[in-house]
């Protein structure tokens, strides 16, 4: 990108880049020292937040065994199981989002538009006040309805940006048109968007930690509301910390999964598949496709 | 309904303060994401590498982490803020990763044939940039930006977990007080956050179909 905006650079100006790229790693390793050094300072009789004495919970095997087995596994719990559904009814709204009778598919854009404009803690609200779920269904619920929308979405885009060709091979051989969907564009259409629906279950899977508010016992809960009361404010910062590594390992390692999936599918199919980094402008282009390629008769089901 | 109708200041307040936390922290986070984007695709290394890491690493934190961290642990570390100032910081924090992808793969979805054709009939630097490859990466930028705001709206309801008396706050105290009409008092709220996500994703779709370039 700027290779091509201006000359190849010559001895002098790699030479500025170098200076400029020592003078802003200097400037960058300065502002964690000082962050360091404030955080580490005294607070009035109390050691700063780096001294042992702060991380004495953490070597006691219990508070371990907490963290994980309560807290990792309440939100991987909740997690997994919305994953499922999630895709399962993203399955669904894409078939009765791409259906050719209009009594079905305008009143599904409807409830997709609704349920993507509202946030997924006043459904989880919601669920659990009107329909008495208890907190580990509400959670799931909501996380399922509002992430089942954006896969639907993601596998409809999917879907409309199939060449034509694929449909009308299988109609050919005598396919009625739901086998058509079934077994040759599906597969397809879902292999393509692989990638944009794991991108999709991170952020699920970030925010299963919305719980917290209304109730539900996962990572956050059990680290900051159980753990660090029980110990005192006094390793709140410590057990914060831990929260935070904990949770950066889980999201990591998925969203390190989706980018060598859309590698993979790249290298199997030779077709550009979304880049899980970009997901909402591809996301985006992908729906702009499928709009302007949804004809009138084009609607199968 | 009525309980939605005696309580409709009470609504309002809240939607006015969930419009403050979206104008507010919308700014604060197109500016540190500015910053962060211009670094990310400056020629200077140690620059590049700090805001790949700022990314990813802001991008993969929970947002209901971030919100109890500046309603629970700042002031345990010593800060003097209110409620609602620590929950713009962290909301504009959380933005801001989104806004710098946004911006960047508006930049980076030019394609560089466009800048080559400008220098190969003479342009220079400014010309290719001023000219040719700003105006296209700015409206393909305008669109998946207006969508990173359309999610701030949203999530600016997590800040009513967190002592902020919005929207979502507003629907929680009205709901607990009244019981028995749970389903209109939350039904209001849904309302009130459609009149913000709904519009603007109308417009961002508009804008995509007319001004995405056709190739």
């Amino acid at each position: 990108m700027t290779s091509v905006l201006f000359d190849a650079p010559g001895p002098v100006a790699r030479r500025n880049s170098l200076i400029a790229s020592v003078v802003g790693a200097v400037a960058i390793l300065a502002g964690i020292a000082w962050l360091y050094f404030v955080l580490n300072a005294p607070r009035g009789d109390l050691p700063g937040y780096f001294d042992p004495s702060r991380w004495e919970p953490f070597t006691e095997p219990l508070v371990w065994q907490r963290l994980i087995t309560v807290g990792v596994w309440g939100t991987l719990s909740a997690a997994l199981t919305a994953s499922v559904f999630a895709i399962a009814l993203g399955i669904v709204f894409s078939l009765l989002r791409s259906a050719q009778t209009a009594w079905i598919r305008i009143p599904t854009a409807i409830v997709l538009e609704f349920v993507r404009g509202m946030p997924v803690l006043l459904m989880m609200l919601f669920i659990l006040l009107v329909l008495n779920t208890g907190s580990f269904w509400a959670v799931v619920a909501a996380l399922t309805l509002y992430n089942g929308a954006l896969i639907g979405e993601a596998l409809r885009a999917g879907l409309a940006a199939l060449p034509k060709g694929q449909r009308e091979a299988g109609l050919s051989l005598g396919m009625r048109p739901m086998q058509s969907k079934m077994l040759i564009e599906f597969p397809q259409a879902f292999r393509q968007m692989l990638p944009i629906i794991i991108a999709q279950l991170v952020v699920l899977l970030k925010d299963t930690s919305l719980g917290y508010i209304v109730g539900y016992v996962e990572l956050l809960r059990v680290s900051m509301n159980q753990l660090a009361s029980f110990y005192g404010n006094y390793y709140l910062f410590s057990f914060f910390i831990v929260a935070l590594v904990l949770y950066l390992t889980m999201n990591l390692t998925l969203s390190w999964f989706a980018r060598w999936v859309a590698r993979r599918t790249q290298r199997r199919t030779g077709m550009k598949a979304p880049n899980p980094d970009e997901e909402n402008e591809e996301l985006l282009r992908a729906k702009a496709i499928a709009e302007s390629k949804q004809t009138p008769q084009g609607g199968i089901l | 309904m009525d309980a939605v109708i005696d309580n409709l200041p009470f609504y309002l307040e809240g939607f006015g303060m969930t419009l403050l936390l979206l104008v507010v922290s919308g700014i604060a986070a197109l500016v540190i994401g500015t910053l962060i984007a211009a670094m990310r695709i400056s020629p200077v290394p140690s620059l590049r590498w700090f805001a790949t890491g700022y990314t990813e690493i802001v991008r993969n934190t929970p947002l209901t982490l971030v919100l109890f961290f500046c309603a629970f642990v700042l002031p345990v570390l010593g800060s003097r803020l209110d409620y609602a100032t620590a929950a713009i910081i962290g909301l504009s924090v959380y933005t801001s990763p989104f806004v710098a992808e946004a911006l960047r793969s508006g930049v980076n979805g030019v394609p560089v044939g466009q800048a080559e054709a400008a220098r190969s009939v003479g342009f220079g630097f400014s010309q290719t940039v001023g000219l040719i490859v700003l105006p296209q990466a700015f409206r393909m930028t305008i669109p998946p930006l207006i969508n990173v705001f359309i999610a701030l709206t949203k999530n600016t309801s997590v800040a009513g977990g967190f002592f902020v008396v919005e929207l979502f706050a507003v629907g929680r105290i009205v709901a607990n007080a009244r019981g028995d009409q749970v389903i209109a008092i939350l039904l209001a709220v849904a309302t009130f956050y459609l009149l913000i996500t709904v519009p603007l994703g109308l417009l961002a779709a508009r804008l995509e179909r007319r001004w995405v370039v056709q190739r």
